[in-house]
């Protein structure tokens, strides 16, 4: 009996933070661009949804047959493909409907995000037909090992190993290159950060093309775990992405990250315990509470300082 | 520094600034204000707070858009409009800015503050020597170069903001008020610094409240009332001005 207890919430937990570690790969969009911007980019939940259809269309076409060589190599080229279709979409948001704004208020911008947001999902029930669509099956997901009796799936394992490289991967690129450095000087002064020869339109359009990246990544890995993508998928999601990184803090990465596995933890635990119908309710009572009692979230600094 | 002597007066100057207008929504914060600069000299502007020395160094660094003229003569020799090129290529040219309130990135490091000021440069070996040289001056910095920037006395702070801006090996600095804020003690040091940077070679451009600091290092200065240069002369000159003594020196 005790056994079947603790196997259950080992497997709560391996779920909950495969989910998570999705969440903190988008919530890391979120909060690298307002980090730099101070915006909140709603249009980046759909720039995940597109990353996710670019895939499916490559993964599922007759002549790659890439569900039949499925491995490593068949998701490297899903997941080069999703990169690459949103870091070209994120870009291209930036500079056609935000980059006029910069300088207008804050508000101004915020509200072309919704609009942004807006019109790629209705535009994607254009282009992909709003039937959901089948993700392929690139990677087989079989019982690789067992933990404490518990099966450990390969999905679960690809999620994992591929979150964890790509969050390891970021927090090098920001910490220790140039451009990283530069990344957080504008993201810390903008003004003096131009006076140090800093390109600010290129560290911005750069930001955007990693935090879209992530979500690339994110897609292709929500993809084979719920393989029904559909236009609307990225509105759910990605607010819940974006709550994870409220929670963890907006602006800080590790926030970003801790606040991702938190929520996939908490929700997990919250479906196997009480009941999955308040998954969702769940995200936004986190939402809630941290803007009541902590604003700045677990690791945000509570002001940004300014000497 | 030594060819300029050879030079002509004309062929000398590294910064000419010619009737520049700057305007803050409806409210012209500078009204025609021209001055020049020579390689080699250290060259004040001093007034009163809100007489415009602020605004007219962010205009010389295109922070702020304006009308008139701004000419610099670039590392390379070639005098360029700095009005006609991109924002961020004006400190490869060979212009810095170390700005008012010092403007150190807080949550960076030291470290990472001094290689932000390096960012125009891909000498690296180069860049490692200045480095050197900077953590020999201010040994202080060395010591905690793995902090974050934040963490640093206001003084500190204040050398941090300078040797940032050497970083980027300048031969015109712009130094917004390196004194404010600053223990007297601690305010002599940083004149001592500037004096030091200018004998090997960096041309100085001080925008200070402290007139008398000011007037004593410079080699020449300019009095800014209300967006336009009212008097100029050399330092020493406007140092025993009585004009100057009365409303900037606070004597009688």
């Amino acid at each position: 009996m005790d056994q079947s207890h603790s196997q259950e919430f080992i497997q709560h937990v391996i779920n909950g933070v495969s989910l998570g570690s999705i969440y903190a790969l988008i919530a890391l969009g979120y909060t690298m661009v307002y980090g730099i911007l101070q915006l909140i980019n709603f249009a980046h939940s759909e720039v995940y949804m597109v990353g996710a259809f670019a895939a499916y269309y490559v993964g599922s076409n007759k002549y790659l047959a890439l569900t039949e060589h499925q491995g490593v190599g068949a998701l490297i080229v899903l997941l080069i493909v999703a990169i690459a279709a949103c870091s070209i979409l994120g870009v291209t948001i930036e500079r056609l409907a935000y980059r006029p704004l910069r300088k207008a208020p804050k508000l101004n911008i915020l509200i072309t995000a919704i609009g942004v947001s807006l019109l790629l999902q209705y535009s994607g029930q254009i282009v992909f037909g709003s039937d959901p669509k089948l993700f392929p099956e690139v990677i087989k997901d079989v019982s690789l090992f067992k933990i404490g009796g518990v099966e450990v799936h390969s999905l679960d394992v690809t999620i994992l190993v591929v979150g964890t490289i790509v969050m390891l991967g970021l927090h090098f690129l920001v910490q220790h290159t140039k451009i990283g450095i530069a990344m957080r000087a504008v993201s810390s002064n903008e003004m003096v950060a131009r006076l140090m020869g800093i390109n600010v339109n290129r560290i911005i359009s750069f930001t955007f093309i990693l935090g879209s990246s992530l979500a690339g990544v994110a897609s292709v890995l929500v993809g084979l775990k719920y393989p029904k993508i559909d236009p609307l998928m990225g509105m759910l999601f990605g607010i819940k992405a974006f709550v994870a990184a409220v929670l963890g803090g907006i602006g800080s990465l590790p926030g970003a990250m801790l606040g991702g596995v938190l929520l996939g933890l908490c929700e997990e635990m919250v479906v196997g315990y009480i009941s999955s119908t308040y998954r969702d309710a769940l995200a936004f009572g986190i939402l809630i509470v941290i803007l009541l009692f902590r604003p700045a979230g677990l690791l945000g600094s509570v002001q940004r300082e300014k000497v | 520094m030594t060819e300029s002597k050879k030079e002509t007066a004309q062929d000398s100057t590294i910064l000419k600034v010619e009737n520049l207008e700057v305007s803050y929504g409806g409210i012209q914060a500078l009204k025609g204000l021209s001055f020049e600069v020579k390689a080699g000299e250290i060259v004040s502007l001093i007034g009163a707070n809100g007489a415009g020395k602020t605004t007219t160094l962010r205009a010389i660094s295109a922070l702020v858009p304006y009308k008139g003229n701004v000419e610099f003569k670039t590392k390379s020799g070639t005098v360029t409009s700095l009005s006609k090129v991109q924002q961020h290529e004006i400190v490869t040219f060979g212009l810095a800015h170390s700005p008012e309130g010092r403007g150190i990135f807080p949550n960076l490091t030291v470290l990472e503050n001094l290689v932000m000021g390096s960012y125009s440069r891909n000498d690296k070996e180069e860049i490692a020597k200045d480095l050197e040289r900077c953590f020999v001056s201010f040994p202080r910095l060395r010591e905690r170069s793995k902090q974050k920037a934040g963490t640093l006395s206001g003084g500190e702070q204040q050398m941090l903001a300078i040797w940032r801006a050497l970083m980027a090996k300048p031969s015109l600095l712009l130094l917004d008020e390196p004194s404010l804020g600053l223990a007297p003690l601690i305010v002599a040091q940083i004149f001592e610094i500037i004096k030091d940077v200018n004998k090997e070679g960096v041309t100085i451009l001080l925008v200070e409240q402290n007139a008398r600091m000011a007037l004593k290092v410079s080699n020449r200065a300019y009095v800014v009332e209300t967006g336009k240069i009212s008097l100029s002369g050399t330092g020493k000159s406007l140092l025993d001005d009585p004009r100057i003594v009365a409303s900037y020196l606070g004597g009688h």
